[in-house]
């Protein structure tokens, strides 16, 4: 026990700046890739709830391609395949664009089972006061979907949270990149991947709770 | 004096199931109307087919004689259904007070019954929440106007309910059932503010099981039966002497 904790005494000064940015890099991969993922998912919702035929295709279109590939290869097309065409983004931005593409359908997804929660009397009685459809999704549709959907919206943010791990196989300096350098460098795998896990649960904890509350009530 | 309301020719059809086979009927200004009929006999359905909640499939409707929900086609020949924002100007026209309420949770008691006459009526805030506070009042909620909805019983609910259709300034006043959704003791509270509404002058259409204060307090009854108004006339007559077989066969058994 003591072989184990003694690397933590002797190099925790050294790793923890070196995590702690590495954290931060994570972090705001997560966001920044989170509240695209937002803006993408809110217009791939709208295209579902479309009176238009051609955009709910679409919707439908994008929903089953994203459930059929894996992260990982939206971000590969993104870094190295893209180049071939002449399209060229640094690491951090790829990584942003593929988690957002990927978790838009989720976010969607999350939005349209929000919008099902709420009783068909609710419209009504938004339409028979006079509102026009817009006023009544405005006034009365929207803000209860939204506080329907925050849980689960949050249980989204902390699964893309660990899926912005795979950033590091597309070289973006986040925890996983930067535990594994630091195991090379090291030669310390346990100490350092057990913290690099602690780093992700910090932040990712918070957030659970966050969700478990606001779930209750 | 002309009609506020007319219906003429009213049918409905869900697929190949017709529900109403032809309604017609007038409510005067001021006039309290109620609609009575087995469960199933299409009340609800007549109900919302006047602020087209529901389409009628044919038939015409007219408000203060303005045709509902139907406006002229482009090129003359044929009508065409409004849409729902097309529709919204004369929806605000007609008050409606559901069955189970459905009073928005998301926003107080005060702003449920506001927003309308903020949003459609485009009242300032001070109007609009002065214009609550007084509907509110006639309900006997203004106690309350701070509450959430969550917090009210089921006839508080209603009451309000009945307060956010009245800040409509509503012509007409559609009620489907307001009070079968009620345990027992909360039903006369809803009752009285209606019949406190009833001796203003108010003009009203009420699908109602109550058939005690169908007979006090409307004009006149229609009995819906298989999507036809099967006797209609003098609340008074219809409810104690029904001519009709099928209207003494239900008002007996409704009695029990
Ligand atoms: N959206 C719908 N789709 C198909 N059928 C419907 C629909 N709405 C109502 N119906 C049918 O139309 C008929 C009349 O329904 P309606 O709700 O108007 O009856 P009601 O007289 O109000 O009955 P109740 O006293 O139970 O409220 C019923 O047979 C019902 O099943
Ligand atoms: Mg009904």
């Amino acid at each position: 026990m003591i072989n184990f904790f003694q690397p933590y005494a002797e190099y925790g000064g050294e790793w923890l700046p070196v995590l702690l940015d590495a954290m931060l890099k994570t972090t705001l991969l997560s966001i920044s890739a989170f509240a695209l993922a937002v803006v993408f998912g809110l217009l791939l919702w709208f295209c579902q709830a479309s009176s238009a035929p051609s955009l709910r295709h679409f919707a439908s279109l994008y929903v089953t391609v994203v459930r059929g590939v894996p992260l990982l290869a939206v971000l590969f097309l993104l870094y190295f395949g893209l180049p071939g065409i002449g399209v060229t983004f640094d690491a951090f931005t790829a990584a942003m664009l593929g988690l957002a593409l990927c978790f838009a359908a989720q976010v969607a997804e999350v939005f349209r089972a929000g919008m099902m929660a709420i009783p068909k009397g609710q419209r009504e009685a938004a339409l028979a006061v006079g509102f026009t459809p817009g006023q009544c999704f405005a006034f009365i549709i929207l803000p209860q979907v939204v506080r329907v959907v925050l849980s689960p919206m949050i249980v989204t943010f902390v699964s893309l949270l660990k899926d912005s791990s795979l950033a590091s196989l597309i070289t973006v300096d986040e925890l996983v990149l930067t535990g594994r350098a630091m195991a090379t460098e090291y030669f310390l795998p346990l100490q350092i991947y057990i913290a690099v896990g602690l780093c992700y649960f910090l932040v990712a904890w918070p957030f659970s709770l966050l969700s478990r509350r606001l779930a209750v009530r | 004096m002309t009609a506020l309301l007319s219906v003429t020719g009213l049918r409905k059809s869900y697929g190949s199931v017709e529900v109403l086979k032809g309604i017609d009927f007038e409510v005067k200004a001021g006039e309290k109307i109620a609609l009575i009929g087995p469960s199933g006999s299409g009340k609800s359905t007549c109900l919302r087919c006047m602020n087209f909640l529901e389409k009628p499939s044919a038939g015409d409707i007219r408000l203060d004689g303005e045709r509902v929900g139907v406006r002229p086609g482009g090129r003359g020949d044929s009508e065409r259904i409004m849409s729902d924002r097309q529709l919204a100007p004369q929806r605000a026209q007609m008050g409606m007070v559901f069955q189970l309420f459905h009073l928005w949770p998301h926003l107080s008691v005060l702003e449920n019954v506001a927003i309308a006459a903020r949003k459609v009526r485009r009242l300032s805030a001070v109007e609009a929440r002065d214009l609550a506070m007084e509907m509110l009042a006639k309900v006997h909620m203004s106690h309350r106007a701070s509450a959430s909805p969550l917090e009210l019983s089921g006839g508080q609910q209603q009451r309000v309910a009945i307060a956010r259709a009245l800040s409509q300034k509503p012509k007409l006043m559609l009620f489907d059932e307001p009070t079968s959704a009620l345990d027992p003791e909360l039903v006369h509270e809803v009752l009285k503010v209606i019949e406190e509404l009833a001796a203003e002058g108010r003009t009203m259409l009420l699908v109602t099981h109550e058939i005690a204060f169908a007979r006090d307090v409307a004009d006149r009854v229609m009995f819906l039966d298989g999507g036809v108004i099967v006797e209609e006339g003098l609340a008074r007559d219809v409810i104690t002497t029904p001519r009709e077989p099928r209207t003494q066969a239900f008002l007996k058994q409704i009695r029990h």
